[in-house]
């Protein structure tokens, strides 16, 4: 169905053709010509169609993958890097419009398509029974109170739809970037999207979380521009999409990776009297530590959490969350070795700050959004210690846990939000005996929860296992502070539940409906990834693998 | 003395000056038609169309004119490829200005054919700057350009914000040009000619002979005397372009100009100070096509040895930031853009200081892209104004529903604006930067990196208030709920602005190809 050259930037592109039929649908109604009912089915149709599309084409990429073979060859050494769609585009920057995944890549591709697709799901009002949408507000009946606001997934559905699209264009074409100007264009075109679907349909304080998540990732954006531009100019020709040599430096992440790694940004001029590899590792790891998001950057991610609508926040904790760490190892691991081995033990620190810190935050929480959130927090600082050690263990569970995180924190959003459209809203202690009114929900919130906190079995143990066994060997204290996370994160999540599920049912929430089928079409297939990774990481490592520590290999010489 | 040799150069030059002869004439004539249509129906409507077909004239002899490199009128004015990109600016400026007036509430109609043939007079300032090779030459057009502009911002008689800002222009303008003149006359002074490329050899040599003549100081007092007289000129430009510390007019007469002219305002002059300023400190190319950019004659060489590249940088760095500061706090939208404009010609001025060629073609670059996005932003205010008859922030709230195509074209502008893909202006700000950071690596590298972190992190501040105008678009419900018309002039304008905002950043390849011609015939 998609050739090889072609599927990524199907998987890239539809979405964002989707979001220009619905603009146009938007302009028809401008004018007049359509109805506002035709439209607002309309473009929820075209959505789920091109992102269902888009994970399609994610799907058959990931199929087509070959962990094997050698790959795109770059100075006469196999990348390992596949499908390639390679053309120049704009020739007076040296900038070519080149897309290609490896293993780590690959991983991400699928997790976007898929959790991208859960998203425009849990975006509709379909399938749902009347009580359930009388509850959280979503009879389109046409009129507004500003007292009691309807569900985003019925206010100004074109904007919404059609935003979401962008934003999975964005994602997708991050991921699968291999020019760094096109990486640049990709990374900030996901930040328009971002700002407008937090701060139009999002919970009260949108307005400042929305600003405050734009402020935050341009801040760290900008700086990467800089560090782009700066490796850029130290930077030898290569190769262009149509085979001439670019005119004295080059955009190529390949091929910069195999000038970095054979010492030719090692050898360029201090910068500001610090090395220059130095000072361009720290300006990236800003620009993608702030989308990790890790300590003391991660403000803004509690903000944007709670405000964000449930399929946002879905998004946000389930994909891009996971950019930070790919940014990282795409650009400083790949790039830059020696200033790689130079930071490690502070990425370590880090890590374990955040692991720690976030997970006492937990504790104190009394919304469970916010709660779901800062435990993202915590489970991203594992991935951050993994790949700090510098081992193939502690990468691959690095590198493991953005997928398994990617898998069960979107789960838990979509929790979360189902119990917020039925009581409107989170407070963990107003809740109680839930079990009784909803079990179904119970035994899925259950499975969520655990796989959260590392139950054997369930996915999220296995990357943990591995991260830590990873990092042991090489940073021991780290890792024994960091284990302690596993005590505090089943207080958290134990605590939680024996305060919203158990004991003595709220009567007021007797009458709440269990879980509607657009509910359970988002969860349950999340659910059997989950159990299924539990048993069998292999689905993931095996495509992993090669591509990591090949790189762990190419930074400890 | 014989008089003929002048005549004859005067006659020749006339081949090459046609577009600025149609101007001339053009206006001449409108204030002729301004009579005869004077109680015509639709005078307006013909009026504009008179001044279009005058602009759309120029341009057809600008494209027919011989293309080759000449000096004109005794080495007055320089005709070469560079003027003629920034001409082409300044037609599309005026025409698109004619345009937006010609359906905007702000030019009362029985005044139109003033207005136009006023417009028309600024555009021949303008191209007189941009291609004057003469520091005569550049105060005359200077001067042209400044006494139109006061004129047509104390446009609304009457209007108590009007004449204040038409006075405060006219006061400041009548200062810095008076610097200018006054550093001008130094530089006369030290090397006995007006004209640039004879200058510039001049200074190369000068150092040399004022070493031997002790009695007048020596080297430092030339040196001291060069400097002052450089950054004397330099306040005529920094006024032109809006740059701090000479911005102060700025905000005032932004806000009391006619809305529509205030869109001219903020791209035209500023374009043309930084030709001027490209002009003036890279010498003249057009006399030695082939020789390199900072060979020892150019004056860009000569005051190599002074750090101009931190004189300028230390201007671009507080302007960006004063601009943007302050740009925080305002809440009406025309205040704002003044402000954003002012940050904007520091981001500019940051491609100057590189004294460069990326640096000089990321200028030319950035300006021609800041025209269309900048003249965007202007007409969804004037569209907003219309209905509103105000620019406070607070007319904006809901506008995403109350018009949401011109709403969303101005979204794409304020994007576009503070320099975030797919959108034009982050390939013109990535270019400026590209610029910086290519001396980031050479000599006294540091500067440059320092400049550059500053550009990106006023980046980042220019978001919060292009975010609040889209904060109140977007997020905040109307106070009022009926749809907002647009005249369909605007609509059209509206659409093809941000069409063309997103076609130049995803494919600016033309855009860059052109800038770069237009530098070939420099030296370098």
């Amino acid at each position: 169905m998609f050739s090889e050259q072609t599927v990524l930037t199907w998987a890239t592109f539809v979405p964002a053709a989707g979001a220009a039929l619905i603009a146009v649908l938007m302009i028809a109604r401008a004018f007049g010509a359509l109805e506002k009912r035709a439209v607002d089915e309309a473009s929820r149709a075209i959505a789920l169609v091109a992102s269902g599309l888009s994970l399609v084409a994610a799907i058959a990429a990931w199929r087509m993958y070959d962990p094997a073979a050698p790959g795109l060859a770059i100075a006469g050494k196999a990348t390992g890097v596949q499908m390639v769609h390679h053309f120049v585009w704009i020739r007076q920057f040296n900038v070519d419009y080149f897309v290609g995944v490896d293993g780590l890549s690959i991983s991400m591709v699928l997790l976007s398509g898929l959790i991208s697709f859960v998203a425009t799901i849990a975006s509709m009002p379909w399938w749902t029974n009347a009580k359930t949408r009388h509850l959280a507000g979503m009879e389109d009946d046409g009129h507004e109170d500003p007292h009691h606001p309807k569900h985003f997934s019925v206010r100004m559905v074109p904007g919404y739809m059609a935003l979401l699209l962008i934003l999975q264009t964005g994602m997708m074409g991050t991921f699968v970037a291999l020019d760094m100007f096109l990486f640049y264009c990709f990374w900030e075109v996901m930040l328009l999207p971002m700002y407008f679907l937090i701060g139009v349909w999002g919970g009260p304080r949108k307005e400042y979380a929305a600003i405050k998540f734009f402020l935050y990732t341009l801040a760290g954006s900008v700086l990467m521009l800089l560090a782009i531009i700066a490796i850029y100019y130290q930077s030898h020709a290569a190769p262009l999409g149509d085979g001439s040599m670019s005119s004295l430096h080059s955009f190529n992440l390949l091929e910069l990776a195999a000038q970095g790694q054979a010492g030719v940004f090692a050898a360029a001029g201090p910068i500001l009297g610090f090395g220059f590899t130095k000072i361009v590792f720290v300006a990236l790891f800003i620009g993608f530590a702030i989308k990790i998001p890790m300590f003391p950057f991660h403000t803004w991610l509690p903000d944007a959490h709670v405000e964000a609508p449930t399929p946002i926040s879905v998004i946000l904790a389930g994909v891009l969350l996971k950019m930070g760490i790919y940014g990282i190892l795409r650009f400083n691991y790949g790039m830059l070795p020696d200033a790689t081995r130079w930071a490690a033990n502070a990425m370590a620190i880090f890590g374990t700050i955040n692991i720690v810190y976030a997970a006492f935050v937990c504790l104190a929480q009394k919304d469970l959004k916010k709660l779901i959130a800062y435990s993202s927090v915590s489970h991203m600082g594992f991935s951050l210690l993994g790949m700090a050690a510098l081992t193939p263990a502690g990468i691959s569970g690095a590198v493991l846990n953005l997928f398994t995180h990617g898998i069960i924190s979107p789960m838990l959003f979509l929790i979360v939000g189902v119990i917020y459209d039925r009581a409107h809203h989170r407070e963990i202690e107003r809740f109680g005996g839930l079990a009784q009114a909803l079990p179904e929900y119970t035994a899925i919130m259950g499975l969520a929860f655990f796989a959260s906190l590392g139950l054997p079995g369930l996915c999220g143990f296995i990357s943990e296992f591995m991260v830590f066994s990873g990092s042991f060997p090489v940073f021991m204290t780290y890792t024994i502070i960091s284990a302690t996370s596993v005590i505090l994160t089943a207080a958290y999540y134990l605590w939680a539940i024996h305060r919203m599920f158990l004991g003595k049912l709220n009567e007021a929430y007797r009458g709440f409906p269990d879980l509607a089928w657009r509910e359970r079409i988002s969860l349950y297939p999340l659910a059997v990834i989950a159990l299924v990774l539990g048993f069998y990481p292999q689905a993931v490592l095996g495509v992993i693998n090669g591509t990591l520590h090949s790189l762990v290999a190419s930074i400890r010489l | 003395m014989d008089y003929l040799p002048f005549i004859q150069e005067n006659l020749r030059s006339t081949a090459w000056f046609r577009p600025e002869l149609a101007l001339t004439f053009g206006a001449m004539a409108l204030f002729l038609l301004d009579l005869v249509w004077r109680n015509s129906a639709n005078r307006v409507a013909r009026l504009s169309l008179a001044t279009l077909a005058v602009l759309g004239i120029s341009a057809a002899l600008l494209a027919a004119q011989p293309s080759d490199a000449q000096m004109l009128f005794n080495g007055m004015i320089a005709n070469d490829a560079f003027a003629i990109f920034f001409k082409w600016l300044f037609l599309a400026a005026a025409a698109l200005t004619v345009v937006i007036s010609a359906q905007a509430k702000d030019i009362r109609p029985e005044r139109s054919g003033e207005f136009q043939a006023i417009l028309l007079t600024v555009v021949l300032g303008l191209f007189l700057m941009a291609s004057s090779a003469n520091l005569l030459m550049i105060y005359l057009s200077l001067e042209l350009v400044s006494i139109g502009s006061y004129i047509l911002t104390g446009y609304k008689k009457g209007d108590r914000k009007a004449v204040e800002a038409s006075l405060k222009y006219v006061i400041y303008g009548g200062v810095a040009s008076g610097v200018m003149l006054f550093g001008m006359s130094y530089l006369y002074g030290l090397t006995g000619t007006a004209d640039l490329p004879e200058m510039a050899r001049r200074i190369g040599t000068l150092s040399q002979t004022m070493t031997q003549a002790q009695a007048m100081g020596g080297q430092a007092a030339v040196r001291l005397t060069l400097i002052m007289s450089v950054v004397f000129v330099l306040a005529g430009i920094g006024y032109k372009v809006a740059a701090v510390p000479w911005h102060m007019w700025c905000p005032d007469v932004y806000e009391g100009a006619p809305t529509p002219f205030t869109a001219f305002l903020s791209v035209g002059p500023k374009a043309a100070g930084f030709a001027v300023a490209l002009r003036f400190f890279y010498g003249s190319f057009a006399a030695q096509p082939g020789a390199p950019l900072f060979d020892a004659q150019g004056l860009g060489a000569a005051v190599a040895g002074i750090p101009w590249p931190a004189v300028i940088g230390v201007v671009a760095a507080i302007t960006m930031t004063l601009g943007n500061l302050t740009a925080l706090a305002q809440t009406n939208l025309k205040r704002l853009l003044a402000y954003s404009s002012i940050a904007h010609a520091g981001y500019t001025l940051m491609g100057l200081s590189a004294l460069s060629k990326t640096g000089m073609q990321s200028v030319m670059l950035y300006m021609s892209i800041y025209l269309v996005m900048n003249l965007g932003a202007f007409l969804a205010v004037i569209v907003v104004a219309q209905t509103t008859g105000s620019e406070s922030i607070y007319e904006y709230r809901g506008l995403g529903k109350r018009a949401p195509l011109a709403a969303t074209a101005f979204a794409v502008f304020l994007f576009s604006l503070t320099g975030i893909p797919p959108f034009a202006g982050f390939i013109g700000k990535y270019y400026l930067f590209l610029a910086v950071l290519e001396r980031a690596g050479g000599p006294a590298g540091s500067w440059w990196m320092a400049l550059a972190i500053c550009g990106a992190l006023n980046s980042a501040v220019s978001l919060y208030y292009y975010a609040r105008v889209l904060k109140a678009m977007f997020l905040e419900s109307p106070y009022r709920d009926e749809p907002m018309g647009a005249a369909i002039g605007h609509r059209v304008l509206l659409g093809a602005f941000s069409i063309a905002v997103l076609v130049v950043g995803v494919a600016p390849g033309l855009l860059v190809e052109w800038t770069e011609r237009s530098l070939q015939i420099f030296r370098g």
